[in-house]
């Protein structure tokens, strides 16, 4: 009721303004009147009575701001005329205007663009309904599984899935899938695309419902699959077939069995793992005909699916694991390989399921991104405190040239609170505008940091559209930075005492020590952040120049990788190595290519394998983990790996010839107590097959195999030519000294000249030196980006407030150049102030960066965080640029003509 | 003690003029000049602050206003209590009866 009363009095307050102005004004002069006359009668004159009436009744103005203030409609009112006043004030000042909003829009553009990107892969639920039902059931702790490993999250094995499918009861619906990627290429060139694995079941549980035709469902994946389809994604449907619906019934070659189209999926679903988007799927009972001699469906120790559901209601995650540990030791037992020894077996049968929440979904993302992101917005956060502290700092020296015009306000009858309000409206101006232009470059600096992880062969795929998550962050930071760049200066401002202002007839009075203190507490806190940037920007780009540098024990540039598929061939397995054999030495006599050998593992793919080894040395054997890769002759020549003794596989070993080996430094020091290892032998455990022993003739220099950052492993190379069971697939590494281009179509014809059914697929070895560097160079960039700006906006702060103080100081400077001072002592003392807040600000930015430099310790290679170097270089490039930001003003100064500086009194 | 002006106990201003106008409807000096004779100079009413309290209680719809000529034949506006700040009024006498015999006998013994 008296709300409403309020609300209809403030309306008609703001609509009969005017009136009820002129209406309080004559009350007023009726007051005064009234206190007149009854001094008057009390015996005063007219002239003295009017005089104390006056003083006893206080400014006029100040009561009617009184008055208004009790109304809220004025609120709004004052707030309007503030954004009017405060747009005007920035109209007439463009640079300042135009440099912090700049400034506002790279912090907040940055800071939520990196947000963005965690929100992407860490917050934000899959596009699916309910997603906060569906859970996850796998293994708790897996550590110590052996078997085959495929896709990128091998999970559980095909078994295993049919167990807890039959056996499980916490959820109302269960599905399994895995990720993978088919050649749909009929023939030629392979054309890869990202592919899905799926349980029959899968869209069903998820609740997706199709765009065109149908999606898979139970009765698509039974055992056998008579004629399964296939069923595509919205952007794959787009891409390839224009949106056509006629795809329907369409055929696509996948892995050379061609599956009918049944249905495409609704734009907007990406599947459950997020970062990545597929194109086709297929029923997980399809595997065996894709894969044929290495299909893990049945194989009891073939890891490849992740199994996921929704909880039935009423279920919690606590209950569902329960149950899933109550079943576990059942279905281990019933999908025990038969092949594990003792030790094995019992490991395997201690597992114990566990279910766990996946509403936000899977993504390998998490573990690689996932901090270094963190650590990244931190970075950001910084940049976005000294871009506030950089416009706090402009502000302040605005506030003081604006400190008569506020005193006069105040003296008139504004309250203090009127004139916060009406500089914090200035700053809301600055940081909405500056919001807006953010998010703009937010969502162009996101695309490129999305394009900078992808590889052609991952591609990445993010949700990117603007959530409550992001929007709320968004507005959090600028509201927070109005507060820190507006509030200060305007509580600075308005503390002032009008007499003392009004009094001092020329220059300004609030720049006494408390005042420019602050500025200068301001500037040190700008060098310190920015110091513990630059830190952060060299750490980053020296650990991405080791990573670069290293000794990998190859040479990276000039070689090529050519993976040939010969499955349409169907050789026999006997004629395989003798095939291969030919082929690499058809490779070798083109033209151009320097040397040419076979691989079974390539450095960096990601790929590799290991083995058990036992060996003797000094009597005594010694057990454990060798990698091992199956290699052709010249294969340590082609990557200009020494050899550093005995031979290099040739044309004596052979399946008839007692087996050899080559081994590395690392496999020598480990198991053959560093002694030249040539001529000794060891023997490799495998559960089936005979085992050696190897006989060792040859020692090669360390390599690495799956990432720069590891140390050595020991690694015994084996002959291609003793290998018992070849593959339908080779792969060889060229290096050539000519051009790329021309090397490929020469290999291209080759081939197709000894066979036009052999499927090519080529993949320069930089390029995987790129993608195992892309989370480094990501860093490094990022870092290197933010310590730029950090640098050129602390430069202006202290440029700002050197200027600010060779101003305050051209009276003093002008005495002492008449008094003799030479031009190079006024800029000495100009400067002394800068190295002084320079030095403070180097000082505790030192201390904080030590502190601070353990967050990224993980995350650097080659390089302590304390790393010396790094900090003399950071502490000098912002020393030079800060010394040449501060000289600039006290040249100034120093060109002061002395009578100028003194009448300017 | 007495003899000097004391500022008003917070909150209790706007009793005070509805108290004031409960008899007849009066101008703003008016009030002030009767608030100050009825505590014989006890209370000094500042005009920063009364003015403010009349929108306040008129926002609050206790008060209302009409513009009357005064005994000096001078245009004024002139307050008058609503039924709504009659009640209201009744309500706050009540209530600082009840907290002043409060207080009085928490302060008994001592005098």
């Amino acid at each position: 009721m008296s709300l409403l009363r309020n609300l209809a009095g403030g309306l008609r307050g703001l609509f009969q303004k005017e009136q009820a102005e002129r209406e309080l004004d004559e009350e007023l002069r009726g007051y005064l009147e009234a206190t007149v006359e009854e001094k008057m009668r009390r015996g005063l004159s007219r002239e003295a009575a009017e005089r104390a009436a006056r003083i006893e009744m206080g400014g006029p103005e100040s009561i009617k701001e009184q008055v208004r203030a009790v109304s809220w409609e004025s609120l709004l009112e004052t707030l309007w005329q503030d954004l009017k006043f405060g747009l005007r004030l920035l109209r007439f000042n463009p640079a300042f205007a135009g440099a912090a909003i700049l400034s506002l829009a790279l912090g907040i553009g940055a800071n939520t663009a990196i947000f963005q990107l965690l929100d992407a892969i860490r917050m934000r639920s899959l596009p699916v309904k309910n997603p906060q039902e569906l859970a996850e059931v796998r293994i708790a702790d897996r550590n110590g599984a052996t078997g085959s490993f495929v896709t990128r999250y091998p999970k559980l094995t095909n078994p295993q899935w049919e167990q807890i499918r039959g056996q499980q009861q916490g959820f109302s619906g269960l599905f399994a899938w895995g990720p993978t990627t088919f050649n749909i290429s009929p023939g030629g060139e392979v054309h890869t695309v990202q592919g899905l694995w799926v349980s029959g079941n899968f869209y069903e549980v998820l609740g997706i419902s199709p765009e065109q035709g149908r999606l898979l469902s139970p009765p698509d994946d039974l055992p056998g699959c008579a004629a399964p389809g296939v069923v595509i994604s919205h952007a794959f449907w787009q891409r390839e077939f224009g949106g056509d619906t006629s795809v329907l019934g369409r055929k696509i070659t996948v892995e050379k069995h061609p599956f009918e189209v049944i249905g495409v999926t609704p734009a907007g679903f990406y599947g459950v793992e997020v970062g990545r988007n597929f194109e086709i799927a297929l029923p997980l009972c399809v595997e065996p005909v894709i894969r044929s001699e290495f299909s893990v469906l049945n194989r009891r120790d073939g890891w490849w699916l992740t199994v996921m559901g929704r909880l039935k209601p009423g279920w919690t995650l606590d209950r569902a694991s329960a149950q899933a540990r109550v079943i576990s030791l059942g279905i281990f037992e019933a999908t025990l390989p038969a092949e594990f020894d003792a030790g094995d077996a019992k490991h395997y049968l201690g597992y114990q399921l566990g279910v766990f929440p996946a509403d936000t979904g899977v993504s390998e993302l998490r573990s690689t991104y996932e901090n270094p992101l963190w650590l990244m917005l931190a970075l950001a956060a910084l940049v976005m405190l000294i871009a506030s502290a950089n416009l706090a700092n402009l502000m302040l020296a605005r506030a003081s040239a604006r400190e008569r015009e506020m005193c006069m306000r105040m003296a008139v009858g504004a309250t203090r609170g009127r004139l916060i309000r009406q500089l914090l409206a200035e700053s809301l101006l600055l940081g909405l505008a500056g919001a807006l232009l953010g998010v703009q470059l937010a969502h162009a600096l996101t695309r490129l940091l999305v394009a900078s992880i992808s590889t052609p062969s991952a591609p990445l795929f993010m949700d990117m559209a603007m959530d409550w998550r992001i929007a709320g962050f968004t507005a959090g930071i600028t509201t927070l930075t109005c507060v820190l760049f507006g509030l200060t200066p305007a509580l600075r401002a308005t503390q002032v005492s009008p007499g003392a202002v009004l009094k001092s007839s020329g220059r300004s009075v609030i720049s006494g020590p408390a005042r420019f203190g602050l500025r200068r507490g301001l500037v040190v806190s700008q060098i310190a952040m920015s110091l513990m940037l630059v830190v952060g920007a060299i750490l980053f780009s020296r650990s991405l120049q080791k990573l670069a540098r290293l000794d990998a024990g190859f040479t990276q540039n000039g070689v090529l990788e050519m993976d040939l598929d010969l499955t349409e061939l169907h050789l026999p397995v006997e004629r395989r190595a003798e095939f291969q054999r030919f082929v690499l030495q058809q490779v070798r006599a083109i033209p151009g290519v320097d040397s040419a050998a076979e691989a079974g593992i390539v450095p960096l793919s990601g790929d590799g394998q290991n083995r058990q080894v036992l060996a003797n040395s000094a009597g005594q054997v010694i057990e454990g983990r060798s990698e091992m890769n199956e290699v052709s002759p010249k294969y340590f020549s082609t990557w200009h790996t020494p050899m550093l003794a005995g031979r290099d596989f040739d044309d004596r070993d052979s399946l008839t010839s007692p087996l050899v080996a080559i081994v590395n430094e690392a496999f020598g020091r480990k198991y053959l107590a560093g002694a030249n290892p040539v001529g000794a032998t060891f023997r490799i455990k495998s559960e089936s097959k005979g085992t050696g022993p190897y006989l060792i003739v040859g020692l090669v220099k360390d390599t690495k195999i799956y990432d720069l950052r590891e140390d050595f492993l020991p690694t015994m190379f084996l002959p291609v030519a003793q290998k018992a069971h070849h593959e339908q697939n080779e792969t060889i590494l060229i290096r050539s000294q000519g051009s790329l281009f021309s090397l490929i179509s020469a290999l291209k014809s080759t081939v197709q000249h000894i066979d036009r059914g052999i499927d090519m697929d080529f993949t320069p070895f930089d390029r995987l030196v790129e993608v195992s560097l892309l989370r480094d160079r990501l860093m490094a960039r990022l870092s290197g980006f933010f310590g730029l700006l950090a640098v050129v906006l602390a430069t202006v702060g202290l440029y700002g407030v050197i200027a600010y103080m060779v101003e305050r100081r051209t009276s003093e400077i002008g005495i002492r150049m008449a008094l003799g001072a030479d031009s190079g002592s006024i800029v000495r003392l100009m400067m002394q102030e800068a190295s002084v807040l320079l030095g403070v600000g180097l000082l505790i930015g030192t201390a904080l960066s030590l502190a601070a430099g353990r967050a990224a310790a993980t995350m650097l290679f080659g390089l302590k965080p304390t790393d010396f170097i790094t900090y003399v270089l950071a502490v000098a490039t912002l020393s030079a640029v800060a010394a040449l930001a501060s000289l600039l003003p006290a040249r100034r100064a120093s060109r002061l003509d002395p009578m100028a500086a003194l009448r300017n009194e | 003690m007495t003899d000097k002006p004391a500022g008003l106990v917070q909150g209790t201003l706007d009793m005070l003029i509805l108290k004031t106008l409960e008899l007849e409807p009066m101008h703003g000096y008016g009030i002030a000049m009767r608030i100050e004779q009825i505590s014989k100079g006890v209370f000094q009413v500042n005009p920063g602050s009364l003015f403010p309290a009349f929108r306040r209680l008129e926002r609050a719809g206790w008060l209302k206003c009409e513009w009357r000529d005064t005994e000096n034949n001078r245009r004024a506006k002139y307050y008058i209590l609503t039924a709504l700040g009659r009640k209201q009024l009744k309500g706050e006498t009540r209530e600082w009866a009840r907290q002043a015999a409060a207080i009085a006998r928490i302060l008994e013994p001592e005098s």
